[in-house]
């Protein structure tokens, strides 16, 4: 009872707070500190868009430098002041500054918060069957984390200064050390800052999800009876709060060597004209841990995406997912595994190279279960019958680059072959291609396919066709012809070439990259005006708009707080049940029982029926609980 | 004038919203019901399209300009690590173009239809497990031959290899040889360093007093190098890209990688047809504002050149005189033999260097 009393305080404390920051008025006040998870989830959604045209603008502003490096950008003078040299170029800190911010803002403020915080609050309750997340308070306190450490971030990008500037990776000594780099000093303060609060966050969502999954699921709902973006999500919980914790540890003991005098990254260091006492300690330490949390962060972002287009593309297709247990499977399979290959970022580190040998063999296992998906995906698309709705394209899109990226971390895994591509741009178009545009493309593809169940509207069709074409060609413009910059050795995080004969050539396509992205970049305001305009004029959808198997499409147009006017719905069948031989619909919702169906069961789906008769009486009971 | 173009955006973007706002409305008027299948039918199209152009352009760029981005090989190692490179691609290139094909094609041939059902085929154990061997057997093909290659690589180095001492600091490298003497580079300490000392030698034993500095990355041709590589401020990487040589620069942690270089400048020179060609060493971990900048020149010798150069090369501390004082009285002799500075007053000093060998 203690909580809701202090949730009841806080959220008239903070209406007062807010008033006058939001002008649109009550709408803010009474949805601002909501408990509902639907709030939530557009909380997160739109806080992700908003984070993703800040971290969209920065990569254009480092591709202008990259693209034509003799371009003058007096023009942007009144947006960055002092990081334009004299003569109007970016700062080559500054630089740097950018590459970093928008490394840190994609995977985590993007792709972590905007992917995972949207969908799993959104479709966990609505697709298991429950009124709400387990703890609607914690499920608002994981946002409100987010906001504040997206305050944080945000400010430490004004800093005189400039924010942290060391890499996503923020690798000490250099994070370490100001005198190494203006970017180390307040900024990557506020960067670490920033950091815990979203990690407090992070962990609040995920034990939120995996709680409500294992105990809010509706009658009927086994394990083996839910749709695959739900799997996909509990994975990502689990391995969100197995693996934040490590980084949490390796900030903390980072912030003691930056604040506190200690040594656990720092040994033998001579900067700036004296040596600093500290020794005994080691890079490569932090290394381990943060890739203990980096390495499972890309299927942190990556898992969700192949959720929600397990389910996209199964529902376009009109068609069963191909190889449900498969799917279900390979997904564990890369969770577990997710945990052991983080050592093949460090290759080249000076690590021991028979551990190399370890993190080869098992990061090149991670192919297996990866090329399953793929496989499945394809095999799902087979004699279906295809709708490209605008979510189904942008899933087509991810599966596309999760192939043209997965095959090249079949390189990058392999230690020998990563001496010479490891921290070239053949390792930027990978990871762009395999985990930031892939989970870019689901999280799109993820709110074209729920928008009618968020905002009870339709987006347009046709505006999204534009949006996808544009975006999955730019995207290929852009990072298709880093592979060839990588593999003539070009590395990555450089300000100019200029220096080097070997890194000559290729003006022409780094021109045409940028161009590519500034188109890019542009597109996705066709997908920003598609939004805002359709969540006030759009076409008011129909309950189930794409005639879908899944629980959500069974609530009202817009699901009120509780979701189900009624009684919640009872599943009686698996997900996938499109298409079916002798069926009416080509679709069979979850809630429909065997005992209606008679014309298109298997023959052990009839021997169900009786056992429906049983959970009949059950869900009475489950019912009476919550009125 | 910028506000015009200001003006002119506002414009274009307002006529779009008109169409847009039209076309909605016809659309409501037309009362677009039986539009699923022809929308649906062009991105089938825009996809098999698509599919065509990207694959012509991908296989036309990587043939027609091969050699803008393949660069040549200078070391034994490398020639193994670029042929495991080429098999992969070729591997992956296959598995890539069948799949997008594949995929594409489907997309294509099984768009919708009005009154069409998908086929029910929700799993197929032979497919599955077809799919989940084979790319397991050739993953485990490519990981066997990959971690042979490895295990060379990375193997102890011979014990008469040519040790080099690279280090790293904010923003630039420094070479430092063992010296033609002892063959020995000399002890360093990090809290040593001064504004001369950039090593931080260690002049209190004797292996340092030949040892030479270099802003010049030399090694011979033919002979297994070993690179020991230390940084003074923050993480860097020695990046050899000719010699596909990679190895971090740490704080406080020696690194090391060995190879043998296959091939002098003179011969690139004429491989590549290009006279001015030189090799050289970049730095690969972000090491701040100046990580773009860190060029090391590189130059492979004919050993006997090498063996010459190393020899015209003089000792760190005759070029530092000054630092003798730090040396312990009992091997001040020493020193003053090693580093050549005793050569200048001819007759003693050769005297005294019989003596002491």
């Amino acid at each position: 009872m203690a909580t809701v009393d202090i949730h009841a305080h806080t959220e008239v404390h903070h209406d007062d707070d807010h008033h006058d920051e939001h002008h649109a008025g009550n709408f803010w006040t009474s949805y601002i500190f909501c408990q509902d998870h639907k709030i939530i989830a557009k909380q997160f959604l739109i806080t992700g868009i908003f984070w993703a045209m800040i971290g969209g603008i920065m990569s254009v502003l480092f591709r202008l430098q990259l693209g034509f490096p003799e371009a003058s950008l007096e023009w942007l003078r009144p947006v960055l002041g002092g990081w334009l040299t004299a003569e109007g170029k970016i700062d080559s800190e500054f630089y740097l500054a950018l590459v970093t911010m928008h490394g840190t803002i994609m995977v985590f403020f993007v792709l972590t918060a905007g992917l995972s915080g949207t969908f799993s609050n959104f479709l966990i309750p609505l697709q298991v069957g429950a009124r709400d997340m387990a703890s609607g308070f914690m499920n608002m306190l994981s946002y409100w984390f987010f906001f504040l450490s997206s305050c944080v971030m945000f400010t430490s990008i004004f800093l005189s200064t400039g924010p942290a500037a060391g890499g996503w990776t923020i690798y000490p000594p250099l994070s370490a050390l100001p005198q190494a780099i203006q970017g180390s000093g307040l900024g990557m303060t506020l960067w670490l800052v920033s950091m815990a609060l979203f990690i407090v966050s992070s962990l609040l969502g995920s034990v939120n999800y995996v709680s409500t999954v294992i105990n809010m699921r509706t009658v009927g709902m086994s394990f083996t009876k839910m749709p695959l973006t739900i799997w996909a999500f509990t994975f990502t919980a689990i391995i969100g709060i197995l693996a934040f914790p490590v980084l949490f540890g390796a900030a903390l003991l980072l912030i003691f060597d930056r604040s506190f005098g200690t040594s656990f990254f720092l040994s033998d260091i001579y900067i700036g004209g004296e040596a600093l006492p500290n020794q005994g300690g080691s890079p490569v330490l932090f290394q381990h841990l943060f890739w203990f949390l980096g390495h499972p962060e890309v299927y942190i972002v990556l898992l969700p995406a192949l959720g929600i287009t397990s389910e996209i593309i199964a529902t376009n297709s009109r068609k069963p997912i191909f190889g449900y247990k498969a799917m279900v499977g390979s997904m564990l399979f890369i969770a577990i595994l997710s945990f052991v290959v983080w050592a093949h970022h460090m290759f080249v580190t000076g690590m021991n190279p028979f551990l190399g040998s370890i993190f080869t063999l098992l990061t090149l296992i991670i192919a297996v279960p990866s090329a399953v998906k793929i496989f499945n995906y394809v095999t799902t698309l087979y004699k279906g019958n295809i709708r490209f709705t605008p979510g189904m394209l942008f899933s087509i899109g991810l599966v596309s680059f999760f192939l043209t990226g997965g095959i090249t971390g079949i390189f990058l895994g392999n230690s020998a072959v990563d001496i010479q591509l490891h921290d070239t741009y053949f390792v930027v178009a990978h990871f762009h291609l395999v985990m930031g545009s892939a989970s870019f493309f689901g999280m799109l593809a993820g709110v074209y396919h729920w928008f009618p169940k968020m905002f009870g509207r339709m987006m347009d069709d046709r505006l999204g066709g534009i949006h996808f074409w544009l975006t999955f060609i730019g995207v290929y413009m852009v990072f298709f012809p880093m592979h060839y910059i990588g593999i003539a050795g070009f590395p990555r995080r450089y300000y100019s070439w200029t220096n080097f004969e070997t890194f000559q050539g290729f003006a022409d396509l780094n021109m045409l990259v940028s161009i590519a992205a500034i188109i890019t970049f542009a597109a996705q305001f066709i997908f920003l005006f598609n939004f805002i305009y359709s969540i006030f004029r759009g076409k008011k959808a129909p309950a189930n708009p794409w005639n879908s198997t899944t629980l959500e499409w069974t609530t009202p147009r817009v699901p009120q707080h509780g979701n189900w006017p009624g009684e919640i719905p009872s599943v009686y069948r698996w997900p996938y049940d499109y298409s079916k031989p002798g069926a009416k619909e080509d679709f069979i919702p979850q809630h429909i029982p065997y005992s209606e169906t008679p014309e298109s069961n298997l023959p052990y789906e009839n021997e169900q029926i009786k056992l429906e008769m049983k959970n009949g009486g059950a869900i009475v009971i489950e019912d009476k609980k919550h009125h | 004038m910028s506000w015009i173009i200001g003006l002119g955006v506002v414009l274009v973007l307002a006529i779009l919203f008109m169409i847009f706002r039209i076309g909605n409305l016809v659309g409501l008027v037309k009362n677009k019901k039986d539009d699923i299948e022809s929308g649906n039918a062009i991105h089938g199209y825009l996809f098999m399209i698509f599919l065509i152009g990207s694959l012509v352009l991908f296989f036309w760029y990587s043939i027609a300009h091969f050699k803008l981005y393949e660069l040549p090989v200078a070391s034994e190692h490398g020639v193994l690590t670029d042929d495991l490179f080429w098999i992969t691609m070729w591997i992956t290139i296959f598995a890539f173009v069948l799949i997008s094909i594949v995929m594409f094609w489907f997309t294509f041939k099984y768009s919708y239809k009005e009154g069409k059902r998908g086929e029910f085929f929700p799993d197929s154990h032979k497919l599955e497990l077809i799919w989940t061997i084979v790319p397991a057997i050739v993953l485990a093909l490519l990981i066997f031959r990959g971690l042979n290659v490895w295990g060379d690589i990375t193997g102890p180095a011979k014990p008469d290899a040519e040790v080099i001492e690279l280090i790293a600091q904010q923003f630039a490298w420094t070479a430092r040889y063992p010296g033609v003497k002892d063959q020995q580079l000399g002890h360093h300490n990090y809290k040593l360093i001064d504004a001369s000392n950039e090593f931080g030698l260690d002049l209190t034993d004797k292996n340092s007093f030949d040892d030479f500095k270099s802003l010049e990355l030399h090694i011979p041709k033919g002979k297994e190098v070993l690179l020991k590589i230390r940084a003074k401020d923050v993480l860097h990487s020695v990046y050899l890209p000719h010699f596909r040589v990679k190895m971090d620069a740490v704080p406080g942690m020696e690194t090391s990688f060995k190879f043998v270089a296959t091939k002098s400048t003179e011969d690139m020179r004429m491989e590549t047809g290009n006279p001015n060609f030189n090799y050289e060493m970049a730095c690969a971990e972000i090491c701040g504002k100046g990580h773009f900048s860190m060029r090391f020149l590189v130059v492979v010798d004919e050993p006997e050149a090498y063996e010459k150069w190393k020899a015209s090369q003089e000792s760190w501390l005759k070029q530092n005189p000054d630092y003798l004082k730090l040396v312990p009285a009992a091997l001040k002799e020493v020193a003053i033999i090693k580093s050549g500075i005793a050569t200048e007053n001819a007759g003693a000093g050769s005297v005294q260097t019989v003596s002491i060998h």
